[in-house]
């Protein structure tokens, strides 16, 4: 049973992650993840700001009990199922990460410079964290999707549109590590 | 109620394979966008061979769900600026917080808490979206 407690490979989790979405339909739902964040935006009040947030939220609180679980999940994985796992990465990865200063590269699960407890005392830390997350919810939300419902549910289903919404992940996406990156880190 | 734990149930195996398929990690995502592993290509490429096959023969075979209802799967709104716009936003903020909408909540319960910050910057992303919706291009 050991190899539970190893990375698994991405010919299991892919198929894995298909499962979910053919779980989730089979129970009359649909992946997707990001519309649980306008959800949210509505239980916080934002409905009396934009008509957006005004629908009832309750017609989606199944999918607050699937982030519910991703977050139960995730505790599981990280303190039941893996032994500091961290990603077996390319050594040309690692090595331009060290040219960053991101030297946790090959050792931890996520970068120690981003996301470990000095980060709360690092102002740039903060705002890169603050402005990554934005851009996230604000894209997710302007494609009608994010990576879930876009590039596994949409292309799964053959749609245009979330073929288009993948492909603008990956401009973005090559943007940011290949023109911006080289100015922040 | 017993939806409700099913659907929790669902929620625990996916965020279980996002945390060890690595999909949730800052790392695995910049080594992707620097196209020096197969890693990422071969999570999402599996699962769309997958999917696509799921998709196709649940629409040929008019499969039913639980409740014995024809599934069905709406299709996306059409268009094309918004789709890439904003995907292209969405990327740039992937890339940067290496992190995706499921995955930033595995984090969180992994225990990762700077997450917390992506998450309610994501959170004010989709808010200011609400706001701006009528004044962008769709």
């Amino acid at each position: 049973m050991d190899w539970i407690l190893e990375p698994w490979p991405w010919y299991i989790c892919g198929p894995l992650i298909a499962l979910t979405m053919f779980l989730l339909l089979y129970l009359g739902k649909n992946f997707g993840m990001s519309s649980n964040l306008r959800t949210l935006c509505t239980v916080c009040g934002a409905g009396k700001t934009s008509d957006f947030f005004r629908f009832d939220w309750k017609s989606q609180r199944w999918n607050l009990w699937v982030v519910a679980g991703a977050i139960i999940g995730g505790y599981l994985a990280s303190h039941y199922l893996s032994v500091n796992q961290a990603p077996d990465l390319n050594p040309k990865t690692i090595a331009q990460l060290n040219a960053y200063g991101i030297t946790s590269a090959g050792n931890t699960y996520v970068p120690t410079e981003l996301f470990g407890p000095g980060a709360f005392s690092s102002p740039k830390t903060i705002a890169l964290l603050l402005i990554g997350g934005f851009l996230v919810g604000f894209g997710a939300r302007y494609a009608g999707g994010c990576t879930s419902g876009h590039s596994i549910s949409g292309i799964s289903n053959l749609q245009r549109p979330s073929l288009i919404a993948t492909i603008g992940f990956f401009i973005g996406g090559l943007i940011m590590v290949h023109l911006i990156f080289p100015f922040i880190f | 109620m017993k939806r409700s734990i099913t659907l929790l149930l669902i929620g625990i195996f996916f965020g279980i394979v996002m945390f060890k398929s690595e999909a949730a990690s800052w790392f695995r995502i910049f080594e992707m966008f620097n196209f020096q592993s197969i890693h990422m290509y071969g999570l999402m490429g599996s699962a769309l061979v997958v999917g696509i096959t799921i998709v196709q023969f649940i629409k040929r075979n008019k499969v039913k769900d639980a409740n014995g209802n024809p599934i069905m799967i709406a299709d996306k709104e059409r268009g094309f600026r918004r789709h890439l716009f904003g995907g292209i936003a969405f990327g740039l903020g992937w890339a940067l917080a290496g992190a995706c909408p499921g995955p930033m909540f595995v984090l969180a319960g992994a225990g990762y808490f700077p997450i917390l910050v992506v998450i309610v910057g994501a959170l004010f992303g989709t808010w200011i979206y609400g706001l701006l919706k009528d004044k962008l291009a769709h």
